[in-house]
């Protein structure tokens, strides 16, 4: 495979700009492999997990449920719900995609995380970007992923409560960092109150990760139906 | 050690968890690709990643409790004076680190 100079500077660009996250990632990482090694998991199929699964909270609760006899069908169903979130995150990386082929998709939708997907757009937003960016971004967080989970089921968690040191913080304040790229405007004020107002109403009444799908499909309810331009017109 | 069939049960619940978290991430690429590309599908999909984002910032911010609501509006103004992501992310961090470090 021939790299282009721009598919090898975005590769690059989104591994680097995903490297301090990443600490965060890996320092999860190490709580999440130390609870695996307590639930008998070997490190290798830690390692299987990490590289097909690929999904932090999927992850931590599927090690949670780890119990022998192993509740195959109920795991598998606590992973789908939680992970809900991944096809309006795939759906919202259609535009980037735009003129790739099926194989490319194929290929390059695995490495997507919550993270490389936020660091992704809001670079798509204001400059030319490619799929390539995004991969790095995710070549980034899944090594960052291995590693940490790998020392934590070896060596004991590196940072055995990541919250002291407001390690958890690090992904609000990532996305944080990030929310003015996706601001557009005056029409998304709307949309944005109602997936906040929904998000949060939804957290509090809902187990997992469904408030996530909820505050973006209202969200992105809203903008499509009480827009202020009116029906057809765009 | 586990049996030969307990080793089988394993794989195929991490392959089944795999399974299902793949054909969301290629299948919500795939669906969005039928959708209209006009009216209210438009307006829907270009809302989209704005709201999914703040609903993954909104109820972490609020579950931080004060320090954490602090944290996020320095990493906000910071992100929106400077431009500057790491730097934003970092002042966020910090200041809940160092609010938990003096037991707020």
């Amino acid at each position: 495979m021939v790299f282009t100079s721009t598919q090898r500077q975005d590769l690059t660009e989104g591994f680097t700009a995903n490297l301090v996250v990443s600490a965060s990632v890996a320092a999860y990482g190490s709580v999440l492999g130390l609870m695996a090694a307590q639930k008998g998991l070997t490190w290798y199929q830690l390692l299987v997990m990490n590289l097909s699964v690929f999904a932090g909270s999927a992850q931590f609760v599927m090690v949670d449920m780890w119990l022998p006899p192993l509740p195959m069908a109920e795991i598998i169903l606590a992973v789908l719900v939680i992970n809900m979130r991944y096809l309006l995150i795939g759906a919202s990386l259609n535009p980037l995609f735009r003129g790739t082929s099926l194989s490319h998709k194929a290929l390059f939708m695995h490495l997507v995380a919550d993270e490389n997907w936020a660091m992704t757009m809001a670079r798509f937003y204001k400059q030319p970007t490619t799929t390539w960016f995004l991969l790095g971004g995710g070549i980034c967080v899944q090594s960052a992923w291995c590693f940490g989970t790998l020392l934590g089921h070896r060596l004991g968690a590196v940072i055995t409560n990541p919250e002291r040191y407001g390690l958890d913080f690090s992904f609000v304040a990532v996305f944080t960092a990030l929310v003015f790229c996706f601001w557009k405007g005056r029409q998304d004020v709307l949309p944005w109150l109602v997936a906040a107002g929904v998000a949060a109403l939804s957290e509090s009444l809902m187990p997992g990760k469904w408030y996530i799908v909820c505050g973006g499909v209202a969200g992105a309810l809203a903008a499509a139906l009480l827009s202020p331009r009116g029906i057809g017109n765009d | 050690m586990t049996s030969h069939s307990g080793d089988m049960l394993v794989w195929l619940t991490i392959f089944g968890a795999a399974g299902v978290t793949y054909s969301l991430r290629i299948g919500g690429l795939l669906l969005a690709e039928r959708l209209p590309k006009t009216g209210k599908f438009k307006r829907f999909m270009e809302a989209l990643p704005g709201t999914i984002l703040l609903s993954l910032i909104v109820p972490a911010a609020l579950a931080a409790g004060p320090i954490g609501w602090l944290a996020t509006l320095c990493t906000a103004l910071c992100s929106l004076k400077t431009g500057n992501v790491f730097l934003s992310m970092m002042v966020g961090i910090l200041i809940v680190a160092a609010g938990r470090w003096y037991g707020f």
